[in-house]
């Protein structure tokens, strides 16, 4: 679990990037911190792995204040997978995969082995293992990318962005394969996003951010699409009604409750008006997923 | 042009090309590894980079025959000693490298830097397993260019008496003798373009990496000083 208590950055040109953010981020789930460009995400993410170093207030993981933790040490335990993968550009694949367990002092050749394990894991091809990062697509960096926030096995993985910059069928090949992972990995993963969809799609947990990182709304993808907490959740789950895999429906009200659709039009679910709770679809992750393969068919 | 001469001295022009190389070899090393501190600290905070570059550019407008004569009262030498040129050379190298080196530095892509630091390589780590081969491109291009200027200021030596290729030119300018000055210049030229070569070699030899798409990323913005301007 990591902890989030009263937590400022304001950067030395006087930036207040983040202002009094408090939070709890569950372990073994995934937490999506979804908001517009410039709200503080990447920030509070680099908080934690301590690249960036709050103003005021602090962080703790399992309990134990990270400020009190040695930065490199405490960085070779996180995961962290970047928009741009991020990868040495003069390392093979396998190497770049290896580079973490290898600066702890694992043998090269068991750093190898347990590359190439993690490419299988993260559906690469052994045979790119020889090749430069540049050699790759977009895709198959950002595997490696995760290959790599995975190589030593942390309890925490970091991912910034990490699909933003491939092309959107790529994209939704990376959920899914996040989805697949998750499911056997089970690691407490804080993702950052600005792509609402994106967050509703992998979040256990959604945070919405405004500017300076405030909290405007926090919940399960289904609490926050049934109830936005404000006019700006509103607007920002439904900046690009057409894109989105589930909507309210405003035609097939009946009565006071609500029907959810995905992008077809078809409806998955009713929110019932008095506890504005899903009476159908159940929040587990399975069920999310179920909804958006129906809906991806729906784009092809 | 003389053949005659050509034949009768190929032991001299082999003896003054080895001369030459003795002089010029050690500079080119010193600039490369004292540019490398130098240039990192240029990239790393902007007070430093000025003060670095504006330092390296006041030391390469001193012309050299000043240098040489003042070098041996530095460092309390006879004149004579060769010692006094691979001096003054090596402060050429690095007023020119320096830039270079800061430029490379500042090459290197920062989200590569950043996801290195984020995924647990300490300080030193990054710098030598990260920033330093990175840098290697603009580091070569800079140190080609080093090269040349070395290989061309060193036959200034020959004004203090001291031997190699210059020798030729006052030989020739006593003698009112041409070929020996055809003679100097055609072994300086292949001289630097040896080292060109050597370097290059070097190069590509260290950055595997480059190899397939090497026009795109051994192509780097470097500024260069012109050469040979204090001759
Ligand atoms: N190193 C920095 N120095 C100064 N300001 C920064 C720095 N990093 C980020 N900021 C500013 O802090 C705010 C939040 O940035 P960031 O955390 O990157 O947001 P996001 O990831 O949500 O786009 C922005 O206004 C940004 O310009
Ligand atoms: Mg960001």
């Amino acid at each position: 679990m990591i902890e989030f208590c009263g937590v400022s950055k304001t950067y030395p040109d006087g930036t207040h990037a983040v202002q009094d953010f408090s939070l709890s981020i569950p372990a073994r789930q995934i937490t999506v911190l979804v908001g517009s460009s410039g709200s503080g995400k990447t920030t509070l993410m680099r908080m934690i792995n301590r690249m960036v170093e709050p103003t005021s207030g602090s962080i703790e993981i399992d309990g134990q204040d990270i400020s009190k933790a040695e930065p490199v040490q405490l960085r070779r335990g996180i995961g962290y997978v970047m928009q741009n993968a991020g990868l040495l550009p003069h390392r093979k694949v396998i190497d770049n995969i290896a580079t973490v367990p290898r600066l702890t002092g694992v043998p090269k050749s068991q750093a190898r082995t347990r590359a190439l394990e993690l490419m299988d894991t993260v559906g690469l091809d052994r045979a790119l293992a020889e090749r430069y990062p540049s050699q790759l697509s977009g895709g198959q960096q950002q595997r490696v990318g995760v290959a790599r926030g995975l190589a030593v096995d942390p309890n925490i993985l970091l991912m910034d962005e990490p699909f933003s910059a491939v092309d959107p069928i790529v994209r939704d090949e990376l959920q899914q394969e996040v989805l697949r992972l998750q499911s056997e990995l089970a690691k407490t993963i804080v993702f950052v996003s600005h792509d609402i969809d994106e967050a509703f799609l992998l979040g256990d947990q959604v945070i919405v951010l405004a500017q300076g990182g405030e909290i405007v709304q926090q919940g399960t993808p289904e609490e926050i699409l049934a109830n936005p907490a404000s006019d700006f959740v509103a607007t920002f789950i439904g900046a690009d009604r057409g894109k989105r895999r589930l909507s309210v429906s405003q035609t097939q009200a009946r009565g006071d409750d609500r029907v959810l659709v995905d992008a077809g039009g078809y409806p998955v679910g009713v929110i019932a008006a008095p506890e504005g709770r899903l009476a159908v679809s159940s929040a587990s992750p399975k069920s999310r997923s179920v909804s958006n393969k129906t809906d991806q068919a729906g784009d092809a | 042009m003389n053949w005659v001469w050509i034949g009768d001295n190929l032991g001299l022009i082999g003896g003054r090309i080895l001369e030459h190389l003795a002089l010029t070899a050690p500079p080119i090393v010193i600039g490369l590894v004292l540019s490398i501190p130098l240039g990192y600290a240029a990239s790393r905070s902007r007070v430093a980079r000025s003060i670095l570059l504006s330092l390296g550019g006041i030391l390469y407008t001193i012309p050299s025959i000043a240098l040489l004569v003042l070098v041996p009262v530095i460092l309390n030498l006879a004149i004579l000693n060769p010692l006094n040129l691979v001096f003054a050379l090596s402060i050429y190298a690095v007023a020119i490298m320096v830039r270079s080196a800061a430029d490379a530095f500042a090459s290197v892509p920062r989200d590569v830097v950043a996801s290195a630091a984020a995924t647990g390589f300490s300080g030193r780590q990054r710098f030598f397993e990260v920033e330093l081969p990175l840098a290697i491109p603009v580091l070569l291009a800079g140190i080609r260019v080093v090269s040349v200027s070395t290989v061309s200021i060193a036959s200034v030596g020959a004004l203090i008496g001291i031997d190699q290729l210059g020798s030729f030119f006052t030989d020739a300018f006593q003698r009112s003798f041409l070929t020996e000055a055809i003679v100097g210049v055609v072994a300086i030229l292949l001289l630097a373009a040896l080292y060109d070569i050597v370097l290059s070699r070097i190069g590509r030899a260290l950055m595997p990496w480059n190899r397939k798409q090497s026009a795109v990323m051994a192509s780097p913005k470097v500024s260069t000083v012109p050469l040979g301007g204090s001759l």
